[in-house]
């Protein structure tokens, strides 16, 4: 191999290598990479909630206008103190009848093993679907964001999905969030 | 010549990328090393052992001896590598919500780092209130660390649990990759088979 051939290749393994972009932070969250699939929840009550009838899912698949997923973690002290306002933001969407099958929540643990998840779960008795992802992948897809972090989604059963939305850091305010969150949408609910 | 482009090629497709998601509490605080050696020291100590006693400062003021729990709890001590760095970042404040089963199992924590007190004390006041103690192995530097075979080659420890039980003997070791954190349900794990 020529020193030449070598560098040609080394260049195109650094666009192609996932590994290569890790550090960099996201710039436009237009660019995570969502096109993941998530195994459907255990819990009948969960995967009705999310209106699946497949196994695993992607995100498009989710029954619902705007999908809001928390990147979250166990380990983070941001998530920890800001569960019980994440589980008001849902309480907030369920009992408006205007919002409750067309915004759906989802929590992602990044690095969390199952069992972290699941202790997250019922330590702050989090009523929406959280799933696992142990080894990163879904993190590394989506840019490498800090924790908490808040991706909206909009999304067409049969077109796709369209990312309008992305914040680090906590919500704060569960109710303006959702009102900021809604109003970026677009869609009059 | 070719030898050498070729293992340069491997190591950049091996090369795995670090895995952490630190969290928003600390801003821009953190210091990322990047991708360390996994594993850089010889251990020392083994399952079975009597665990060798330390005495060593704490964040909270008092010195802490590992023999004052004998008899009275067991006691799962955790070397983190380094404070303001990703992954250790994220370890301790996953245990601190974990509390109410370390205490299942009759179990107390020790934290210890190779780090200063000062260091230390800004550090923990990033994760909220810490139910345990945290403990500071850095004079003689790192020599508990040593004790245990947990003390890297460049001065921070590995990333490295020790499972003491009620009679000062070791029941579970377990030194991760320094760039993963060990899964709380592992930990869970080895709580459960202790001696009742």
């Amino acid at each position: 191999m020529t020193m030449k051939k070598f560098l040609s290749l080394l260049l195109l393994l650094g666009l192609l290598n996932p590994w290569a972009t890790w550090s960099e932070p996201t710039k436009n969250f237009g660019k995570m990479d969502l096109g993941f699939s998530l195994p459907a929840p255990e819990e009948a009550s969960q995967a009705k909630y999310l209106g699946l009838d497949t196994d695993p899912f992607l995100l498009n698949q989710v029954e619902a206008k705007i999908l809001i997923i928390e990147i979250f973690s166990m380990y983070c002290p941001i998530c920890q103190r800001e569960a019980d306002d994440v589980n008001k933001l849902f309480d907030l969407i369920q009992k408006n009848p205007l919002l409750k099958d067309q915004v759906k929540l989802i929590g992602i643990g990044a690095g969390n093993s199952a069992y972290e998840v699941e202790f997250f779960k019922e330590n702050y008795q989090i009523k929406f679907p959280l799933f696992s992802d142990t080894k990163f992948a879904i993190h590394k897809r989506i840019g490498e964001v800090g924790t908490p972090h808040f991706i909206g989604l909009k999304i067409d059963q049969n077109k796709g999905f369209e990312n309008f939305y992305s914040q680090s850091g906590e919500i704060a305010d569960p109710k303006e969030f959702l009102e900021t969150l809604i109003k970026a949408s677009g869609l009059k609910l | 010549m070719q030898s050498i482009l070729l293992r340069i090629l491997v190591l950049f497709l091996v090369l795995p990328g670090a895995a952490m998601a630190t969290s928003s509490a600390y801003g821009e605080k953190i210091y990322n090393p990047g991708m360390l050696t996994p594993v850089d020291s010889k251990l020392m100590v083994h399952i079975d052992q009597p665990a060798p006693d330390f005495t060593l400062a704490s964040v909270s003021g008092k010195p802490i001896r590992l023999s004052q729990y004998k008899g009275k709890k067991n006691v799962l001590i955790s070397f983190i590598p380094a404070a303001w760095t990703p992954v250790c970042s994220d370890q301790w404040p996953g245990y601190n919500i974990a509390r109410p089963l370390f205490e299942a199992h009759d179990t107390i924590l020790l934290g210890i780092s190779v780090d200063n007190i000062p260091t230390l004390f800004a550090w923990t006041k990033e994760m909220g209130t810490l139910w345990f103690d945290v403990l500071s192995d850095f004079w003689p530097h790192g020599q508990t660390a040593a004790t245990y075979g947990v003390l890297r080659s460049n001065g921070t420890a590995e990333r490295a649990l020790i499972l003491v039980d009620k009679q000062g003997i070791i029941r579970f070791i377990h030194v991760s990759d320094i760039n993963i954190r060990p899964d709380l349900g592992m930990i869970m794990d080895a709580l459960k088979k202790l001696p009742q």
